[in-house]
């Protein structure tokens, strides 16, 4: 017990560490699943393309490969050398975004098509009927997934501790190593990796909320900001197909 | 065209491709191997938590354990288990069953929304029919709920195959580590994890296809 107390601004920078990644791959992942995901619904078939090939192979292997052969390919190949964190945020946004592109054109597809009807027929440009129509709605539908894929990403972090990257997981490992004791140490990890996961499916909810809000729903649970806490339903990682 | 190859090979080494493939297909193989073990933990435990999970008071201890399974990383379960294990135990072992429990947490999930999707007349006739609880189970609700969720349990199979480089991380020698391996002794990255990632779409893309077509087949109906 006094070695875990003694040992916690360790800790701290380790969860600190997997924080920051966590939050670089959330944005980096974000923008790519919004550009090939909104690629994916266009007429052309190039864009169309594009998205595609993006998305399959990405979506086909794995953070940990790609993060691997940024780190010891590229640099033979091109000469030079990317920082660790920046190969391990690409990665993991590069693996995540391409999920993340799938449910953002599933989601846009998914819009009622007399919504898209209405806006031909009140003569909207492409981006406005993008921006004013489509997305709103489609939006509202991607946040309980995307929420899913935070908390996936978060856990696919773990993954530097393979590279030697100080992250929460390689704290606890080097500290299991300089003191035997497994359990306590490991069980700290867990929870904070743990609350972590919580602090984000809840800040998802939110945004959950507020997109319902101004699409006019109201959650049946009604819309009290303790509804947000119940138990949660995560439970559906995206798989390849669909 | 002449320079353009010449470029080429300076980039990449096709003799060497070739001489270190056989390698790499060993370790593919571990690689499935472990997949199709760990999925067939995964597929026969999920079930299981799925239906403890209606047990009150216990089912809710399982589910928060599940819970915590399912928001915690892979990689550093993999190592606490690994740190925990007697050495006797082979890591090809352990690895396999801790993937397998950790996709368990996913499947009870799918099995669970498949079990509530089945009609509450279902079990009130079985009851009406005085059919014994297992019965009812075996014969009733879960041939109805796994066929829904067949596609979703697919799902977890790609994923997991894509999980199954972690392995490494307690030194089973699967695709990626016989990629380092190799790659290490001849420091020649390029060429085997280029291929390492090859070999992982040459699986996935194809199992995503036959999945879409599960899809098509058991959803519609």
């Amino acid at each position: 017990m006094e070695f875990l107390i003694a040992q916690w601004p360790r800790f701290l920078d380790g969860t600190l560490l997997t924080i920051q990644l966590t939050l670089g791959g959330i944005v980096l992942a974000f923008v790519l699943a919004m550009t090939f995901g909104v690629m994916g619904t266009m007429r052309h078939w190039l864009p169309r393309a594009v998205a595609t090939v993006y998305v399959e192979v990405f979506r086909g292997i794995a953070a940990l490969v790609v993060m691997y052969w940024l780190i010891y390919a590229l640099p033979l190949l091109s000469g030079f050398q990317l920082e660790d964190m920046f190969a391990a945020i690409l990665a993991l946004g590069l693996n995540l975004g391409a999920y993340g592109a799938e449910v953002v054109r599933s989601s846009i597809n998914a819009v009622p098509r007399a919504q898209v009807e209405a806006t031909v027929a009140l003569n909207m440009s492409w981006a406005q009927r993008m921006r004013l129509v489509v997305l709103p709605q489609a939006w509202a539908q991607m946040l309980p997934t995307f929420g899913n894929l935070v908390v996936e990403l978060m856990k696919a972090t773990a993954v530097v501790y393979l590279v030697s990257m100080h992250d929460l997981s390689w704290i606890a490992d080097d500290l299991r190593r300089l003191s035997g004791e497994t359990i306590p140490v490991f069980l700290v990890a867990f929870a904070l990796y743990y609350l972590i996961a919580q602090v984000l499916i809840f800040g998802v909810r939110l945004l959950e909320r507020r997109a319902n809000r101004r699409l006019g729903r109201v959650p049946p649970s009604g819309g009290g900001i303790l509804g947000l806490l119940r138990p949660p339903t995560v439970g559906t990682k995206v798989g390849v197909a669909k | 065209m002449n320079g353009l190859m010449e470029f080429v090979n300076g980039l990449w080494d096709f003799q060497y491709t070739g001489q270190v493939l056989p390698d790499l297909f060993s370790g593919l193989l571990v690689t499935i191997q472990a997949t199709v073990i760990g999925y067939a933990i995964a597929l026969t435990l999920g079930l299981l938590i799925a239906v403890v999970r209606r047990v009150p008071v216990f089912g809710t201890l399982v589910h928060f354990l599940m819970e915590f399974i399912r928001t915690t990383p892979l990689v550093i379960q993999l190592v606490f288990v690994f740190a925990l294990s007697p050495a006797n135990i082979s890591v090809f072992t352990i690895g396999v069953v801790v993937i397998g429990v950790h996709y368990a947490a996913y499947t009870a999930e799918v099995y669970r929304s498949g079990i509530e999707g089945v009609a509450k007349g279902q079990w009130e006739a079985s009851r009406a029919l005085s059919l014994p609880t297992s019965r009812t189970w075996t014969a009733i609700v879960l041939p109805q709920a796994i066929r829904r969720v067949i596609p979703a349990l697919g799902n977890y199979l790609i994923a997991m195959f894509k999980d199954t480089p972690l392995l490494f991380a307690i030194g089973v020698v699967e695709l990626l580590a016989v990629a380092q391996q190799v790659g290490s002794k001849d420091f020649r990255y390029v060429e085997t994890f280029t291929m390492v990632g090859f070999l992982f779409l040459l699986v996935s893309i194809p199992s995503a296809i036959v999945i879409r077509r599960l899809e098509k087949r058991y959803v519609a109906v």
